[in-house]
């Protein structure tokens, strides 16, 4: 296995402020690692000391194999980076801003123009191409922020929250896109505070919390931490509550649990759609009125607050409005 | 679709020396710039208004209240022509100092530090697009002036000496203004300390007024002020009156204390802003 990103022991302080307390990261070759935490975590102290931008105040990292201290100029030419906010020049076309950047990338000015032009149609910018960038729109920003960092056929791409303060119909379209690199083989650092987001692009996840390190592994390594999945019956009457929880007991992975105020019973499951079924039809064949069912599998959001102790204190309206991973049934 | 990442080198980054690139990556940076002006003319437009007015109030509002020897009014303004110029000069450098905070501001700032490029480029890239600019508006205002009744009376070489002059030493002191800008928080700050310093280098000097008619503790700094050498050699190249104090050095040697002051400044604060912009947010 190649690693296409290794940092170790990697620590920053801004006065008596620490960013980051001696993190270690690795990132294999073709793969994406999510970099997951709250505002203030560290995620983009992180990004910044990879991609050149800041140096770390102890602990060393490489880039593509180069290091980002002695090398800097040739983790440049291997890197692409996209931070927060769109990093183009907000008086020039989307075109002459592509061009620009693809000659400071040393390409010549016919493949800089050729890239431009390459780049523009594939993110769907090629209407918007001659124009300037103050009239584009928040998606169209970041896709041409996206673009730009892709100049220079990066093998590593830093995605600081590359969808942060983007509508929920933007950021799909930007999902997509980065999908799309992702299968074409580029190895991705992806920073998000959206759990969402995490699940839906990262191979492996790290979780950063005030400077630390507190969890790490894939996403379903993460959530087993909090348990497997659950199904959440809600019954008619609270009178059927402990019944419905003896008859469905033989389907379940562990005993179930019961709220008889909110008329709901809860059991582990091992297979979670399979046992959606066999409890819908036990239940009906007694005649015990449903109304509602849920496979309930735990979030990166339930990770978070049993890693912590505390929520991810993202401002839930700012969330991604994709709801949660459950499929819900009514009957 | 084709691939847009591989594993393979880059196409046409060819190695090329290091100063080779910075020539390539300066003018890349530069023809931004350029293009910027195009896109707000505004700016521009202001840009020459403003000396062009101080032209118009000076020649005919305020000139006739100062005495610069004989020839009355006409002989004031051809001695305010070069001061203006040397004025023009000195405020530009605000400019510098508002666009690169700005940019520092901004996370095209990280675009660049993220890419292979000269780093240095960034910097001599909107120099030089400053510099451009400040010919256009010489060039204008030496019109307003010959309009006003300003003269060229020596010959062809020394007017171009006293031009490349001006153009070196706007060169020189917008890096100055670019050292500056990386140390500002945000563009409002930048604004007005980018202004601040310029004011008593551009005033206490003889640009309006003979030296003779300031106080003596500060006619030492007025003479040795730069901005002071500037116009006194290009008044001294052009021909225009030159109202001198005495027989003091800055007197004697304008024109090559002006160019020693251009090379002092480039070879001072140039270095100075590259490191400041490579270490800025490390």
């Amino acid at each position: 296995m190649t690693l296409a990103i290794k940092a170790s022991g990697l620590a920053k302080a801004y006065g008596d402020v620490i960013a980051l307390n001696g993190i270690d990261i690795e990132v294999e070759q073709g793969t994406v690692l999510g970099l997951l935490g709250p505002n203030g975590s560290g995620k983009t102290t992180t990004v910044r000391i990879l991609a050149t931008l800041l140096q770390a105040d102890s602990g060393t990292a490489s880039v593509g194999g180069f290091d980002v201290v002695t090398q800097p100029d040739e983790v440049r030419s291997v890197i692409g980076l996209t931070g927060q906010y769109a990093a183009v020049d907000e008086y020039l076309t989307g075109r002459e801003n592509l061009e620009l950047f693809g000659r400071l990338f040393h390409l010549s000015k016919f493949d800089a123009a050729k890239r431009a032009t390459e780049l523009l149609d594939r993110f769907d910018l090629s209407d918007a191409a001659d124009r300037g960038i103050k009239g584009y729109s928040g998606g169209m920003r970041r896709r041409l922020d996206l673009a730009a960092s892709l100049i220079g056929r990066p093998n590593v791409l830093f995605l600081d929250e590359p969808t942060t303060g983007l509508d929920p119909r933007s950021r799909q379209g930007m999902w997509a896109v980065i999908e799309d690199l992702i299968a074409e083989g580029t190895t991705v650092l992806l920073t998000t505070q959206y759990l969402e987001e995490a699940d839906q692009l990262a191979n492996r996840i790290v979780v950063l919390d005030h400077g630390n390190v507190i969890a790490k592994g894939t996403s379903n390594e993460l959530k087993s931490q909090v348990g497997g999945d659950r199904i959440e019956i809600v019954v008619e009457s609270a009178g059927d509550v402990a019944k419905a929880a003896d008859l469905i007991q033989e389907f379940g992975s562990a005993p179930a649990t019961t709220e008889e105020v909110v008329k709901t019973v809860l059991l582990p499951v091992a297979g979670g759609s399979t046992a959606i079924v066999n409890i819908v039809r036990k239940l009906d064949e007694n005649k015990i009125a449903i109304a509602d069912i849920a496979l309930r599998r735990p979030t990166l959001d339930d990770v978070f607050l049993s890693l912590t102790g505390h929520a991810t204190e993202v401002d839930e309206v700012a969330a991604p409005a994709k709801g949660r991973r459950g499929r819900k049934a009514r009957s | 679709m084709s691939t847009l990442t591989s594993q393979s080198a880059k196409e046409s980054t060819a190695p090329r020396p290091r100063f080779g690139w910075l020539i390539t990556d300066s003018i890349s940076v530069s023809r931004r710039h350029l293009l910027k002006i195009t896109r707000v003319p505004e700016s521009l437009f202001f840009a020459l208004i403003q000396p062009v007015m101080f032209v118009l109030l000076f020649a005919f509002v305020f000139g006739g209240a100062i005495d610069v020897g004989p020839g009355g009014a006409q002989a004031y303004r051809e001695y305010l022509i070069p001061g203006i110029l040397a004025q023009t000069v000195m405020f530009a450098v605000a400019g510098i100092t508002v666009g690169i905070t700005e940019d520092a501001s901004k996370g095209i700032m990280d675009r660049f530090r993220s890419l292979p490029m000269r780093p240095g480029a960034v910097l001599t890239g909107h120099t030089l697009a400053s510099l451009l600019q400040n010919i256009l508006v010489i060039a204008i205002l030496s019109i307003t002036g010959l309009a006003v009744g300003w003269r060229i009376h020596n010959g062809f070489s020394d007017a171009a000496l006293a031009y490349l002059m001006f153009a070196s030493f706007a060169y020189a002191i917008t890096w100055v203004g670019a050292w500056i800008g990386l140390h500002m928080p945000n563009s409002e700050v930048a604004g007005t300390a980018g202004l601040a310093w310029i004011f008593p280098f551009t005033f206490a000097s003889n640009i309006f007024t003979p030296v003779a008619t300031m106080p003596t503790w500060l006619q030492p700094f007025v003479l040795w002020n730069p901005v002071s050498c500037l116009a006194l050699a290009a008044r001294k190249l052009f021909g225009n009156p030159t109202p001198l104090l005495g027989d003091s050095f800055p007197e004697r040697y304008p024109v090559q204390l002006s160019f020693a002051y251009c090379f002092l400044l480039l070879a001072i604060f140039a270095p100075l802003a590259v490191r400041a912009f490579k270490t800025r947010n490390k």
